[in-house]
């Protein structure tokens, strides 16, 4: 069957698709807990304010099936409950902040599948992006391979210091700066 | 200086040939500016093939009982009083390439009252806001793959793309599939608006045919006696082949 093709999120995706925990991917207090964080930026190297972030990765188990409660309700006020503090759903969702900054609080992906996948959606964006966080200590997998040499570095996360992690989103840019962005369809 | 309706209609015309035989739209769309700082310009690195089953983007989040409360896909019941407007049902199966139905799955929606306004701090559109309706909603697909929302018609709204620019009234929809791959985020729009031509977002998918996925069919049979209107829309996910030849998912 043909696709239904997309379209941008707009602007005003900010009371409906944001949720509190959004990026509280870890369980609370869960040892190895890490944090990801950095800008969205344009062609003009100006930070995106409305740009939304997804996060997937594999467990610290290597497991793939993902639990639900990443937007808990409540059911008494119809409104957020948040996660639950327990579950580690594997998702999370990330709306930047007026600087263009974002963060998320996660557990460190597994040494098969050391990445955290990433789709992209922002006013201007026709089609979302995806790409991924590498590690930084990552060993060259397929799509890593597909990449020529000199953009590969625009996937790897930087350490700032132990168990923060840097990294930017360029969503236009040179060869070497503009983040590579992958087609699954 | 802002650009006329006649420049951004001329650049649409001549951005009509569709390009790629993609359905979706090209990222680059000059006549939506928006665009123009926020694509990429290198090719994108091809991984609709690859062989590594492992990829963490051929499986997807879940989501289930505890993520949405019955009363989310009820639009016109999220306040003390009913929201002004024409109300309506929208109902539709969520699919994948194969036809396969999407079982469990989010659909979240989001969309301006009947006026035209955003229950957003940055939307200040002269049009009223409606104390009875955010335009908020979300729901579960059910073993057919089916979703159903009872809302609002959405409102036309204007925007600042160029002079006179203004939206066809449309309602945002963002769904998953089985694999993080077939995310998709799109909006829904209503048959015969006569903004269709003008407006460089929906005219960003070139090709007339994908075009027209986009929008709703009025159903009659949907509508409810002294209720509602029925529109239905199917959504069909896009997504690398191994999401949708392998089976027994």
């Amino acid at each position: 069957m043909l696709p239904t093709p997309s379209q941008t999120v707009g602007p005003f995706y900010g009371y409906a698709l944001p949720f509190p925990d959004g990026a509280a991917v870890a369980p609370l207090g869960r040892p190895g807990t890490v944090v990801f964080h950095g800008l969205v930026l344009d062609g003009e190297g100006a930070p995106i304010p409305d740009a939304l972030l997804e996060f997937w990765q594999a467990a610290p188990d290597g497991g793939r099936q993902g639990r639900a409660g990443s937007m808990r309700r409540d059911h008494t006020t119809g409104g957020h409950a948040g996660r639950d503090g327990v579950t580690f759903t594997g998702f999370g969702r990330v709306a930047t902040d007026a600087d263009g900054s974002w963060s998320l609080h996660t557990l460190t992906p597994p040494a098969e599948a050391p990445y955290l996948a990433v789709c992209v959606f922002a006013r201007g964006l026709l089609h979302h992006l995806f790409t991924r966080v590498y590690l930084p200590d990552a060993r060259p997998d397929e799509v890593l391979r597909r990449i020529p040499a000199e953009r590969r570095s625009t996937l790897f996360a930087r350490e700032e210091r132990p168990g923060v992690f840097g990294f930017d989103i360029r969503l236009q840019g040179a060869p070497h700066e503009e983040t590579v962005f992958l087609d699954f369809a | 200086m802002s650009p006329t309706q006649q420049e951004i209609s001329a650049e649409i015309a001549a951005q009509a040939a569709p390009t790629s035989g993609t359905a979706h739209p090209e990222r680059r769309y000059p006549p939506y500016r928006s665009s123009l700082l926020r694509h990429p310009r290198q090719p994108l690195v091809p991984a609709d093939d690859l062989k590594d089953p492992d990829a963490v983007e051929l499986s997807g989040p879940v989501f289930g009982v505890t993520d949405v409360t019955e009363l989310d896909a009820d639009l016109t019941r999220q306040h003390h009083g009913e929201p002004l407007g024409e109300r309506i049902t929208v109902t539709g199966r969520v699919l994948d390439r194969d036809g396969r139905p999407v079982r469990g799955q989010l659909v979240e929606i989001w969309q301006a009252n009947a006026s035209g306004r955003y229950a957003h701090q940055r939307d200040q559109h002269s049009a009223p806001l409606d104390p009875n309706f955010t335009g908020v909603g979300r729901c579960l697909t059910d073993d057919q793959g089916r979703y159903r929302f009872t809302t609002v018609k959405p409102g036309a709204y204007p925007w600042r793309n160029h002079t006179n620019a203004w939206r066809p009234a449309h309602i945002h929809f963002s769904l998953f599939g089985t694999a993080f791959a077939q995310r998709l985020v799109t909006q829904m729009y209503f048959p015969g608006d006569p903004l269709f031509a003008y407006d460089p977002i929906l005219r960003s998918v070139t090709d007339d045919a994908a075009r027209q996925r986009l929008v709703a069919a009025y159903d009659h049979e949907l509508s409810v006696p002294e209720w509602s209107l029925g529109y239905r829309w199917d959504v069909v996910l896009d997504g690398p082949a191994a999401t949708w030849t392998e089976e027994g998912r």
